[in-house]
């Protein structure tokens, strides 16, 4: 007995057929030949009882071949049919249509700035310190070497709070800080140095509210006081900080200004990123942008503070975050900084922003 | 502070670039904020020469001429005027110039003729109103050069922006100054044009009080005036000024007025030294003081305003009434008018503080009081003074009659001592003797060296008033050795030793915390129109939109919902971190607290397609799952309650804290419902979290409906379930639905709940937590009027 046995000729044919059959035909096909109850193949074997015992071993052992080549080619065909199925569904995707998002949460381009700023100067030993937006005039004025009739301390330029009735001479009289140093002055008086802080708070001039002025706006000082700190300390600590902030190829200089809190004085220009230093509108033809103003603690500051000048020198700085905010991001207007307009703060302000 | 490019030349003695010394004065100190061109408007004219002059065919008062421009072309041009001559220079204004008044010139024909240009008047420039004739060039320029370099009206202004402390910079001759230490050139006064010979000695020196050609002069007030120089000049002749006087007021913004008042004006913008004249003939006494003014002293200044002193104010007074304010402004009955043939001169030094103070009063800035207020030279002024005389004899005529000097407390500059080892201390760099002196002999010092003892004995000039103890004089030698000059290496440094304010990290760790809920940070403006109780009132705000100072955020916020609303924005999640502000004591500093707020408006994530257009909007759990995280995260001790119709958080000792719930504000019928709160930020930051056992056995979970009583709080059900469950390891009680109306009795609801069972060491039988539920029942139905409901 061998394959050309006329049962097996039959099946093999249908077995060289299985390749080409569509889904629903596959499981006819299948219950057509291996099933429990009609199969042909099921059939076969089912009779195999029947034959002699010679016939049944070679034939049986054909039937058992077949049967296993059968599965194989279902399986496989069934395989095929379903990466099939599953390319076309895949297929009858848009994969287009837009996405499932979730609203992203933002920070105040102010507030970036300013954790930036912190973070470069926490990297040289300094802390934050803070104090209070309310002040005394002489913590204001007074104790950072302002003279009594100063320009400043005019209505014009400063914000006071209204005396209810109290008398309170000039110098004596409380108003919104017009910058972060007054907390200079309470960190020197807290504690000896070494000093090394950056103060970051809300500051206040009496200045209209429009595209270019505001009368509360963010600031951002520094100061380090120790023995042995000098102006070389200075330029190059700000150096490191302009080239940390702002590129490592950022090229800087130093100008002498004049502050009463101060000196010698500086002011500290970047080159302009707009035209690369070439000069433009921006930095007004001059290829620089003033970033911050800064110089040794003046004498006198120290002395009104209890420390002595002669044992211990520093420096101090200060900047605007929003004048920085404002170039970053190219505003026009600084009350776009002070509003609340969703379609703005989208754009700015975002985490990997 | 105006410069003019040219009279830096004068004193220079050389051509000067403006960008140039821009440069060098911005490194210096004095930044120049502007270049402005002069005369700009004669920028397109150049010189033509007319070669040949032809009469007319058609027209008697016309002449054809040709010109040469210089361009290589020889232009046709037909001319009026009577003056044209063959072989002279005129301004030439070429085809397509615009002149001053907007006419564009243009090839036309006149009278048949073509003319292809215009030869100009004096006037057709804007040089003054001479329309006689062409504009004659007295020059041998080519043609085609331009006429400013011709009539030396080629001048460039630069706007210095002068720090207060340096008024030397008010004049040409500090900037000249400063250029010349830079640039390391010498430096003279400029010559005056056609001076007359004049020898004017020092004036004698008097004390307080002294008799100049006549008339009294006496300081009384000795506080406010420290030197009074007055000079009577008899016989002059008040009229213009020649024009090198003119350009040079001119080129600094200023108008010229006559020659008189000219020669002040100058001297002050040459030496920084205001000075005045007065009519001599007009001084009662005649005298001239200087002295407080009393009570309900009247004057009227020479911008013609009656103003009333302040009583105490600097006067400058005749024997009978007030004639100037003084270092601010002139009276107008003594003013030099073009009758005025007989003049005093005043040259003082007034202290900065009573000027300021006069100034102040009379809310009158001038050009003088500028200069005053922040310290003329007290010792130069005698020099200027001498200056002016020779000046006023040279353009205005007259003789010098007599002068003093009252000078009741003579003093000198300060002599300072500038120790070699400081400068090293404050600069960290060892800079040699020689370079010390170098630098400060450059500013004007004179310096002796004490090698001895490694220190400089200096003598600062008069002109610095700023210059006062001997970091000032390190300061300049920093600034004139140059920034630039000094190293940038960056060393250690002891690390600061303070602790960050923890109001900086608590108000980080809330806006990290809210952003990451998807809301948006604000920086809203700390004043505010309207507020409470609380709220401080400023003095002097600028407009009452900014007079208070908060004393809450909430309503900042909802005014930036209401702007989104309006600009059609329906979804808005914002949150503040920022100071507020509460009265105390009247008139005393108010409190300052840290809160954050937050408002919520819209949809809570934008809507999807698969959405189907009902994107869920923000509601009030919504309001209170943000409420509960922003406590979490500034206020870890406080908890959230139910309020009126709204939740507030306590801190630990009962204090209310914080609320959240609804908000009104003025909403479009489109807009979502609107939630938010506020809460006090707490500095201390909640303590780290232990480590407790990750569970190992499963947990076994049972859903009950309860039937609760409408008015009884789902919350009280909770608790006890969640005390009381404790020992049968119930590990959690969540509310999983809400259900009231039919089927139910009533007054009842039907409230869903999962309780959730988990033993630490085993795994729970239903056995065991079918037990645990039956006494839970048992309890709420005893305690809470609660009961299973079936079916």
């Amino acid at each position: 007995m061998s394959s050309d046995h006329p049962s097996l000729a039959a099946l093999k044919a249908r077995l060289a057929g299985i390749a080409a059959l569509d889904a629903a035909a596959l499981e006819a096909e299948e219950i057509a030949v291996l099933g429990r109850k009609q199969g042909e193949l099921t059939a076969q074997l089912k009779t195999l009882a029947t034959l002699p015992v010679e016939e049944k071993r070679t034939l049986g052992a054909a039937l058992n071949v077949l049967k296993g080549e059968f599965e194989a080619a279902f399986a496989a065909r069934r395989a095929e049919l379903a990466a099939v199925a599953k390319q076309a569904a895949r297929a009858n995707l848009d994969l287009s249509m837009p996405a499932r998002t979730q609203w992203e949460g933002t920070r105040h381009p102010v507030t970036l700035v300013v954790e930036e700023i912190v973070e470069i100067f926490r990297g040289l030993g300094f802390t934050v310190a803070q104090g209070p937006e309310v002040e005394d005039e002489e913590y204001n004025f007074g104790a950072l070497n302002f003279p009594p009739d100063h320009p400043a301390m005019d209505m014009h330029d400063t914000l006071y709070l209204d005396p209810e009735g109290v008398e309170r001479p000039r110098g004596e009289r409380i108003l919104l800080r017009t910058h972060t140093s007054p907390v200079q002055v309470r960190v020197m008086r807290e504690g000896p140095p070494p000093i090394r802080v950056v103060i970051p708070g809300m500051v206040y001039r009496n200045d209209a509210f429009d595209a270019s002025h505001a009368p509360a706006f963010s600031q951002i000082e520094g100061l380090a006081i120790d023995e042995g700190i000098t102006f070389v300390d200075l330029k190059a600590t700000l150096t490191h900080f302009a080239r940390r902030f702002l590129g490592a190829d950022t090229r800087v200089r130093f100008r002498p200004s004049f502050f009463p809190f101060t000196e010698p004085s500086a002011e500290m220009d970047v080159g302009c990123r707009l035209c690369d230093g070439n000069g433009c509108a921006a930095c007004k033809g001059t290829g620089w942008m003033e970033i911050l103003g800064c110089g040794m603690v003046h004498e006198e500051v120290l002395r009104l503070s209890g420390i002595d000048p002669e044992r211990y020198t520093g420096f101090a700085f200060g900047m605007g975050p929003q004048r920085i905010a404002m170039q970053r991001y190219g505003l026009p207007d600084i009350r776009l900084l002070y509003g609340g307009d969703m379609r703005f703060l989208s754009q700015v302000g975002g985490l990997g922003r | 502070m105006n410069i003019s490019r040219r009279w830096l030349e004068a004193f220079l003695r050389r051509p000067v670039d403006a960008r140039e010394a821009a440069s060098t004065l911005g490194m210096l100190g004095a930044p120049v904020d502007a270049i402005e061109p002069l005369a700009e408007h004669l920028a397109p004219f150049v010189v033509g020469r007319v070669l040949t002059v032809e009469p007319h065919p058609d027209a008697d008062k016309l002449r054809v001429t040709t010109v040469d421009d210089g361009s290589g072309t020889i232009w046709t041009v037909v001319c009026g005027a009577p003056n044209v001559e063959a072989g002279k220079r005129y301004p030439f204004a070429r085809l397509g110039t615009v002149m001053p008044g907007g006419l564009v010139i243009e090839r036309r024909k006149l009278r048949g003729q073509p003319s292809e240009g215009m030869l100009c008047s004096a006037r057709e420039l804007g040089l003054g109103d001479d329309h006689g004739g062409l504009l004659t060039l007295d020059t041998d320029a080519a043609p085609g050069t331009p006429v400013v370099e011709v009539l030396g009206l080629d001048d460039e202004r630069l706007v210095v922006d002068v720090t207060p402390n340096r008024p030397d910079l008010l004049g040409h001759k500090g900037v000249a100054r400063e250029l010349a230490a830079a640039w390391k050139l010498p430096m003279r006064l400029p010559a005056i044009p056609d001076e007359v010979e004049l020898d004017v000695p020092p004036p004698d020196r008097f004390g307080d009080e002294a008799v100049v050609g006549g008339i009294r002069v006496a300081i009384t007030d000795r506080n406010g005036c420290g030197r009074f120089l007055a000079a009577t000049i008899r016989g002059v002749r008040v009229g213009a000024s020649p024009a090198w006087l003119r350009e040079r007021l001119e080129a600094c913004g200023l108008r010229s007025i006559n020659n008189v008042v000219d020669v002040t004006n100058y001297v002050m913008l040459e030496l920084n030294q205001p000075m005045h004249a007065y009519d001599a003939a007009t001084l009662r006494g005649p005298a001239i003081l200087v002295r407080p003014a009393r009570a309900g002293e009247t004057l009227v200044t020479l911008d013609g305003t009656t103003r009333t002193l302040p009583e105490g104010a600097l006067l400058i007074a005749d024997a009978e009434r007030a004639i100037g304010v003084a270092g601010v402004m002139g009276g107008l009955d003594t003013e030099v008018t073009d009758g005025t043939t007989d003049l005093l001169l005043e040259c003082a030094w007034f202290a900065p503080s009573r000027v300021r103070a006069g100034k102040r009063a009379l809310n009158l800035s001038t050009d003088a009081s500028h200069r005053f207020e922040r310290g003329t030279d007290r010792w130069g002024a005698v020099d200027a003074f001498r200056r002016a005389i020779r000046l006023l004899v040279t353009v205005a005529g007259g003789t010098l009659e007599a002068a003093v000097d009252l000078h009741p407390a003579p003093t000198h500059p300060p002599r300072i001592f500038v120790r070699r080892a400081r400068v090293a201390q404050v600069l960290g760099v060892e800079l040699p003797m020689l370079e010390l002196e170098r630098c400060l002999t450059a500013i004007g010092c004179t310096v002796v060296a004490k090698p001895e003892d490694d220190r400089l004995a200096v003598d600062v000039p008069g002109w610095r008033p700023d210059l006062l103890a001997e970091i000032d004089l390190i300061e300049e030698i920093a600034r004139i050795h140059g920034y630039e000059n000094l190293p940038t290496d960056l060393r250690g440094a002891r690390p600061g030793a303070r602790d960050d304010d923890p109001a900086w990290g608590a108000a980080d760790r809330v806006r990290t915390g809210l952003a990451a809920l998807g809301l948006s940070e604000v920086m809203t403006l700390p004043m505010v129109a309207t507020g409470g109780e609380a709220a401080p009132r400023l003095l002097n705000p600028l407009s009452a939109e900014h007079g208070l100072l908060r004393d809450r955020l909430l309503p900042s916020l909802l005014r930036q919902v209401e702007a989104n609303w309006a600009a059609q924005v329906g979804d808005v999640r914002l949150y503040e971190v920022g100071t507020v502000f509460a009265r105390t004591t009247a008139g005393g500093r108010p409190a300052e607290a840290l809160h954050a707020a937050f408002v919520l408006t819209g949809h809570t994530r934008p809507p999807h397609w698969r959405d189907g257009g009902s994107t869920p909007t923000y509601d009030l759990w919504d309001a209170r799952g943000t409420f509960e995280r922003l406590v979490a995260l500034a206020h870890p001790t406080a908890r959230v309650e139910v309020g009126e119709g709204e939740w507030i958080a306590r801190g630990p000792d009962g204090t209310v804290i914080g609320h959240c719930g609804p908000l009104d504000a003025d909403a479009p019928a489109w807009a979502s419902a609107l939630f938010g709160g506020e809460l006090q930020v707490a500095l201390e930051a909640a303590p780290a979290a232990t480590y407790q056992a990750v569970p190992t056995f499963p947990a076994v979970s049972r859903d009950l409906a309860l039937l609760v009583a409408t008015d009884r709080p789902v919350a009280t059900i909770v608790r006890l379930l969640e005390e009381r469950g404790k020992r049968a390891h119930l590990e959690q009680v969540g509310v999983v639905d809400e259900f009231r109306g039919a089927g139910l009795p009533a007054g009842r609801r039907s409230v869903a709940v999962r309780l959730t069972f988990r033993a630490p060491d085993r795994t729970l039988t239903d056995a065991d937590v079918d037990q645990a539920v039956g006494r839970l029942l048992t309890q709420l139905e005893r305690e809470c009027d609660v009961t299973l409901r079936t079916a």
